[in-house]
């Protein structure tokens, strides 16, 4: 039955196009963002696991705020 | 800004670490014990459940599931709370998780030497365990995107991502794969059939590795090396990248678990693409990984749990250099069926997630408990002795499986088979497996020294079961600007289904055409669905796990079809739900068995197969001869292999036991007249001697044959 459905969809053949169309532009934005990003940001979000909001006196914490 | 004060639920993270190591030890030591049989059958233990075939399966469900799985719940559960500055969603989903997870183990550590299994690799685990995994894996899911919207930090760190990752794609895989039609409460044939089946259960097989194995510990990765090493992941922008490029590139690499068998070629070729792509965002993690240790180098000299990240990483990209390796179709034609692949996963499995479970409880143990590691040199040990084990593991593998392959195809000056015994291939590499169970049992002796050390470690501290945080609370207004991509980290619904899509895209594309073109799967005529008999015959193969050392897919090599007849076809394969292709061949493919020999030498070489093959270290399976088939299970077989689109007509499930008990009474009085063998027909090796020599017999029939039949 679904089998019958999907074969009678027009221009299935365009598909894989748009998909791979999608993944090219994704990634072309993607990587465009990476270089063009916020020096801070990406330097907060760097520092996030060696902050973890816990034993505010332990090192980790401290070494991470001296950054 | 008001700080709140909160706590991190540790009480959770330490169960799932006691089950870790509890499991970790039970899964290695059953490796060892089914390492150790393949060159001491006796090892067996001449009793049904403890037969390679049976407990194969229960060693890598309990190492990837059990082991792994209760490592990653340990490491997210851990890392989680941290990373979003607030406690779990909720206490009682993650008791449920813990719970219900270790009772799906329980059940398959019950069901799998039993022999209730339904054969896909790493997909073993009858029906009902799979509704319950799939129930226990979506408690997971909505205690993470519940904790994930309580969030008190903005943005997701990059780790969060890759568990968000896992846990999509784990759903997807594991429930398309699950499809399967129940016959009783512990039997099931799977929805698809023969080429269809291997192509659903490597997709999923393959991204078993990849989103089970692989994407949830690189999410550990990121939040652990940067605490042990303590200093910010090399790059940052690196990590983003290598998340989208991975999980859109990994889903799709699952073809080349089939390279030269009956899958159509466009879909073959579409999983070496991939496959190759592959390293570019696997690197580039590892080298992000490694990098983050730059200037710290010298600290991995003392502290054991960098020496086990840097392993583990390391052991990261071998694999993954290997892998896309083993993909090109000339290795592949080399190495596949071969120990290298087993080599090739302990690269991954021993070596990667091992090492840097070992790496992360050596962390967290001390933390956890406010103390110090019990002893840094026991750690040191362990470290040493694990690596030696890897290594001794390994590399016998690697000379076992390329020497077994080359001994496979070579001929001799006459343009024969040089080895034309296959058994002579495999005695060959004994000492190799020796020395591979040498290997592995160092490792779990380095694992039992962790075990020791951390048992210590904890009793010198004093658990800290909740520890106490304090964040400033998200605030409410309404965050516009910032790029795209910022943008998607707040918000995190949006992010999880963007994710479903990138990996929805890969395998639609590749299964849809497979179940709808006609001429991706071309029938053949001659090729008709099992009788009853060979139906209860081919269960019992299914049942003894004969697919873990015999495949039934002969590629079209000259060397295998001097070997064993003609190459299969995806044609003759539409009526086996499931595919039985099996992946590894430490005995002889079967496909072609049928006819080969007759039936008195299956008879004789079940019962004792070192009296047919001298040598043979295939164990004996005396019950064959003492349980009988279950007749009354016939009609259900057949009505359910019927819902699934095997052409039985309508009403022959009420002729089917006459049919049955006709042909069993065929062999049997046949088995007496040859070689005066008495067998009541009923007893399940004559089902399993039916199925045999009908096997790949299909194609031999001549089309006026069928033209006098009709």
């Amino acid at each position: 039955m679904y089998k019958h459905i999907l074969r009678n969809i027009q221009d299935i053949e365009i598909w894989p196009v748009i998909s791979l169309t999608i993944f090219f532009i994704f990634f072309v934005c993607l990587v465009l963002w990476v270089i063009k990003v916020d020096k801070k940001y990406i330097g907060k979000m760097e520092s996030m696991p060696l902050d973890d909001g816990a034993d505010l006196n332990s090192s980790d914490t401290l070494k991470a705020l001296e950054k | 800004m008001e700080l709140e004060k909160f706590n991190y639920d540790n009480k959770i993270v330490r169960a799932f670490m006691i089950a870790t190591v509890i499991f970790g030890l039970v899964g290695m030591l059953v490796g060892l014990l089914i390492a150790i049989q393949l060159f001491y059958p006796d090892l067996n233990f001449g009793i049904q459940y403890t037969t390679f075939g049976r407990l194969r399966p229960l060693h890598t469900n309990a190492v990837i599931f059990a082991f792994v799985g209760n490592a990653m719940y340990a490491g997210v559960y851990y890392s989680m709370q941290r990373l979003l500055k607030t406690r779990m969603f909720s206490d009682l989903l993650s008791w449920i998780n813990f719970w219900g997870w270790q009772l799906i183990i329980l059940a398959a550590a019950i069901t799998l030497p039993l022999g209730i299994t339904t054969s896909k690799e790493y997909a073993e685990l009858e029906w009902p365990i799979d509704i319950a995994i799939a129930l226990i894996w979506v408690v997971f899911g909505i205690n993470m995107i519940g904790t994930i919207l309580k969030r008190r930090e903005r943005h997701m760190y990059v780790a969060i991502w890759f568990y968000l990752a896992t846990f999509i794609t784990v759903a997807v895989l594991h429930i398309v794969n699950s499809f399967e039609m129940p016959v009783t409460l512990f039997k099931s044939y799977s929805w698809y059939a023969g080429v269809q089946d291997a192509l659903v259960q490597w997709w999923y097989g393959h991204n078993a590795v990849a989103f089970f194995l692989t994407t949830p510990f690189l999410g550990l990765m990121y939040y652990f090396l940067p605490k042990a090493a303590n200093r910010p992941v090399y790059s940052y922008k690196l990590s983003i990248i290598h998340f989208w490029a991975l999980i859109f590139i990994y889903i799709w690499a699952g073809p080349h678990h089939l390279l030269y068998t009956a899958l159509p070629d466009w879909a073959q070729s579409l999983g070496v693409v991939f496959s190759v792509m592959l390293i570019a965002p696997s690197w580039g993690g590892m080298l992000n990984g490694l990098l983050t240790l730059r200037g710290a180098w010298d600290r991995v000299r003392e502290d054991p749990v960098l020496k086990f990240m840097v392993v583990a990483v390391t052991a990261y990209g071998m694999s993954t250099f290997e892998g896309p390796m083993l993909s090109l179709k000339n290795v592949n034609a080399i190495a596949h069926f071969t120990d290298w692949i087993i080599a090739h996963v302990h690269i991954g499995g021993l070596g990667w997630n091992g090492f840097i479970i070992f790496g992360i409880f050596y962390w967290l143990v001390p933390k956890m408990w406010g103390t110090k590691l019990w002893s840094v040199k026991l750690a040191n040990v362990h470290f040493w002795i694990g690596t030696l084990g890897i290594i001794i593991y390994a590399l016998p593998m690697y000379v076992a499986g390329v020497l077994q392959s080359l001994n496979w195809k070579e001929f001799n000056a006459e343009g024969f088979l040089q080895y034309q015994l296959f058994l002579d291939t495999t005695i060959k590499i004994l000492p190799m497996y020796m020395m591979r169970a040498l290997g592995g049992g160092l490792y779990l002796i380095g694992a039992i020294m962790m075990s020791y050390n951390l048992v210590k470690t904890a009793a010198s501290g004093s658990f800290i079961a909740n520890e106490e945080a304090e964040a400033a609370a998200l605030e409410k207004k309404k965050i516009t600007g910032g790029y795209w991509h910022r943008a998607l980290e707040r918000k995190p619904v949006l992010f999880t289904v963007l994710t479903l899509v990138a990996i929805l895209i890969g395998g639609v594309i590749e299964m849809v055409p497979t179940f709808l073109i006609k001429s991706n799967v071309p029938t053949i005529a001659t090729v008709k669905p099992y009788t009853p008999l060979e139906l209860h015959g081919r269960d019992i193969y299914i049942r003894e796990g004969c697919v873990s050392c015999h495949t039934q897919m002969i590629r079209p090599f000259r060397s295998e079809t001097e070997r064993y007849g003609e190459y299969s076809k995806a044609g003759e394969f539409v009526y086996d739900h499931p595919f039985l292709w099996g992946s590894k061949r430490t005995g002889p493919d079967l496909h072609r068995v049928g006819g080969k020999y007759p039936d008195s030498w299956h008879y004789y070489h079940m019962l004792e197969p070192g009296a047919i093959s001298q040598n043979s270290i295939m164990p004996p399976y005396p019950w064959l001869y003492e349980q009988v088939i279950d007749k009354s299970a016939t009609a259900g077989k057949i009505t359910a292999l019927r819902i699934v689109g095997v052409p039985y007509e309508e009403g022959f499930e009420e002729e089917a036991n006459t049919l049955l008990d006709e042909q069993a009474l065929a062999i049997s009085q046949g088995l007496m007249e040859s070689d005066s063998i008495q067998v009541v027909p009923e007893a399940e090796i004559i089902a399993l001697i039916a199925y045999l020599q009908r096997l790949g017999t299909d194609i031999k029939i001549k089309e006026d044959v069928l033209a006098e039949e009709n």
